[in-house]
């Protein structure tokens, strides 16, 4: 059997507050394999969005590793870890965080413009993340022209532009109506069954959390379930 | 100006420079878009627009002395010929100032080193300064005008002056050229009109042209009617020719060694160049309110600039997220105020262009009168106002430029 694509031991992170230690997760492990599409629930406050950073390398571990395929994330440096985001992670944000300024278009293309890929290339990629979004014919809208459902999808195109093999989403549909919500879910299922990749999402909602392969539950920044 | 300074000042402007450079390198290899930072700039446009306008205006004002200075200097340095040789009175600091004998001019006549014209005369003019005070147009009061007593050789000497009304004036009948420069800014400067000066009445029968020259700021008459009219037994200046280079050489050489004679010898040229000199207080102030004025732009740049760091500090986690480095960031938002501070620049340089060409008048310190020249608006000088501009919006873009790089990258998802 394949290794797993992200492979976390002993995990923990603290934050300290003035005197107090707030733990955000304790010593978590955590394997997942490669095309999994993985739900974190919990109540609030358990840790869920923290482990969510690290495995995307936009936080860091206390204690502990974390390897995505052979990449121990902590070890990396800022500027490594940026690079390596870039090529490796989609991420999904609840509240979209597309550029306002930015057309559909260029909000997809803007992780593209980081790896040296020719102009033609590039627009050939944002075409087909838009395809398969299903967002083509508003590829010159601005975000402001688009319902919230739309904004999400565009958000997911640009986060699989890259061809990244992770994806993580945190409550990518906690700001939607339910058939854009299940618009959304429908196409993070599809990339995890079709395109192979796998995907890693925190959610609140028991129908979202069914279109998962797995589900993993938080209490206290422990897995419980 | 001490050298250490000049050094502190020119490795500021490299590093200037060199930040500048950076920042379009770094925005042209791997970059945010620059439409980004232009369509962000006008979303919070009130300040955007204040800051503009007020780079504009510290660069209006750095333009349009410089140009002065430039005007004073282009002034200086289009006088005289460089095969002519000034002959003053050793320690007169300028033409008005300076007395040499009818004495010194039977001695100097007899120098072969000399050209003699066709009629076999020395080509040697001897030239009366004075001074007039004489009333402004309108209510300006009263100022220095220096008249120059002016003999047939003096006039062959300076062809870079013409007439370009009137005549010229003719020995005996109290006549007199002005500047049509000056003619702008005197009473009683028309071709017809006449003044007084002392007791004498001075009728104005033409107008002269100085080509830009320091001539510009002058009238003349016939060297004799002015040493009559002045009671002036003596001269102030000779201006002669000598035959070759080599004899302006040794010319130079035989009358500062003469003891007896007590003149000094310069080029014609020189000397004017060194009166350059005037164009310099004109410098200072014009670097000094600049800096004073700069800092208060940099200081709009910075609070603009501020502002836009925190209200996209969502954005710009969004974009490390995406994998952008924090030097992506930082020349993001450098090149941001850059291109607001040039907006600025370029908007004070086409302003300044109005007044390009523009005549007006200081009080020359040498000769304490009223000396006339032009705003200059050269490439260069623009140039230096667009990199004036640029500098500014380096400084003043780089401070929270770096805080936005320093954020982390979790204020992408904690920011609302
Ligand atoms: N920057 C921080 N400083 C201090 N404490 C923090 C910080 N970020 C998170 N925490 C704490 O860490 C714990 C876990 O936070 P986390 O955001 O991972 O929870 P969550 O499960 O995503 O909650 P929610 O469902 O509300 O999003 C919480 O107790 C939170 O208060
Ligand atoms: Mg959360």
């Amino acid at each position: 059997m394949a290794p797993p694509i992200v492979s976390i031991r002993d995990l923990s992170k603290l934050y300290r507050q003035g005197d107090i230690n707030v733990t955000a997760l304790n010593a978590v492990s955590l394997d997942i394999e490669l095309g999994e599409f993985i739900v974190l629930m919990g109540p609030s406050g358990s840790g869920k969005s923290t482990l969510l950073h690290i495995i995307a390398g936009i936080d860091r571990p206390t204690h502990g590793s974390c390897r995505v395929q052979d990449t121990d994330v902590a070890r990396l440096n800022e500027s490594q870890l940026a690079d390596w985001r870039n090529r490796n992670v989609g991420f999904v944000f609840q509240s979209f965080n597309l550029i306002p300024v930015l057309t559909a278009f260029e909000n997809v293309e803007l992780p593209l413009l980081l790896t040296g890929l020719k102009a033609s290339r590039r627009r050939q990629q944002v075409t087909t993340a838009l395809h398969l979004v299903g967002l083509i014919d508003r590829q010159h809208h601005l975000p402001r022209q688009l319902s919230g459902g739309q904004e999400q999808r565009v958000a997911i195109a640009r986060a699989l532009v890259t061809d990244p093999p992770l994806i993580v989403a945190d409550e990518p549909t906690g700001n939607l109506d339910a058939k854009s919500a299940t618009d959304v879910l429908e196409i993070l299922r599809s990339l995890s069954q079709q395109a192979g990749k796998t995907v890693i999402m925190v959610t609140h909602d028991p129908k979202a959390a069914a279109y998962g392969t797995r589900q993993l539950h938080l209490e206290k920044g422990e897995i419980v379930a | 100006m001490p050298a250490v300074f000049t050094l502190l000042v020119q490795s500021f402007l490299g590093l200037t420079a060199l930040g500048i450079v950076a920042v379009f390198l770094t925005a042209h290899f791997s970059a945010v878009p620059v439409k980004y930072n232009l369509k962000s700039v006008f979303i919070r446009w009130r300040s955007t627009v204040a800051t503009v306008v007020g780079i504009a205006l510290v660069v209006l004002v750095y333009v349009l002395l410089q140009s002065l200075a430039v005007g004073i200097e282009k002034s200086n340095a289009s006088t005289g010929d460089p095969r002519n040789i000034l002959i003053a009175r050793k320690g007169a600091t300028a033409e008005s100032s300076s007395l040499v004998t009818r004495a010194q001019l039977r001695t100097l006549q007899y120098f072969e080193e000399i050209e003699r014209n066709a009629a076999g005369d020395p080509v040697i003019s001897a030239d009366v300064l004075t001074l007039a005070s004489l009333p402004r147009k309108g209510q300006g009061g009263e100022a220095n005008v220096l008249l120059r007593g002016v003999t047939p050789r003096g006039m062959e000497l300076r062809p870079q002056v013409h007439l370009v009304a009137g005549r010229w004036f003719s020995p005996g009948r109290r006549e007199i050229v002005v500047s049509r420069k000056l003619a702008g800014r005197f009473a009683n400067f028309d071709v017809g009109d006449t003044f007084k000066t002392g007791p004498t009445t001075l009728t104005v029968v033409g107008w002269l042209d100085g080509s830009g020259s320091a001539y510009d700021s002058e009238c003349w008459m016939d060297a004799d009617e002015s040493r009559s009219v002045f009671e002036r037994e003596m001269y102030s200046t000779f201006l002669v020719r000598p035959k070759s280079p080599e004899a302006a050489t040794n010319l130079i050489r035989r009358i500062e060694s003469d003891k007896r004679l007590q003149l000094r010898a310069e080029s014609e040229t020189g000397y004017y160049q060194k009166q350059t000199l005037t164009a310099a207080p004109i410098k200072w102030l014009a670097g000094f309110l600049a800096l004073t004025m700069s800092i208060g732009a940099v200081f709009a740049a910075m609070n603009t600039m501020y502002a836009a760091v925190g209200a996209r500090t969502r954005e710009i986690g969004t974009l490390r997220v995406l994998g952008f480095h924090r030097r992506n960031v930082i020349a993001t938002f450098l090149l941001e105020g850059i291109l607001l501070a040039m907006l600025g620049g370029a908007l004070g340089c086409l302003i300044s262009l109005k007044w390009n060409g523009y005549t007006t008048a200081t009080l020359s310190v040498e000769s304490f009168s009223e000396t006339v020249f032009s705003f200059t608006i050269t490439p260069t000088l623009a140039a230096q106002g667009m990199f004036f501009a640029a500098a500014l919006g380096f400084w003043g873009t780089l401070l929270p430029a770096v805080r936005a790089a320093r954020l982390p990258v979790i204020s992408a998802l904690k920011a609302l």
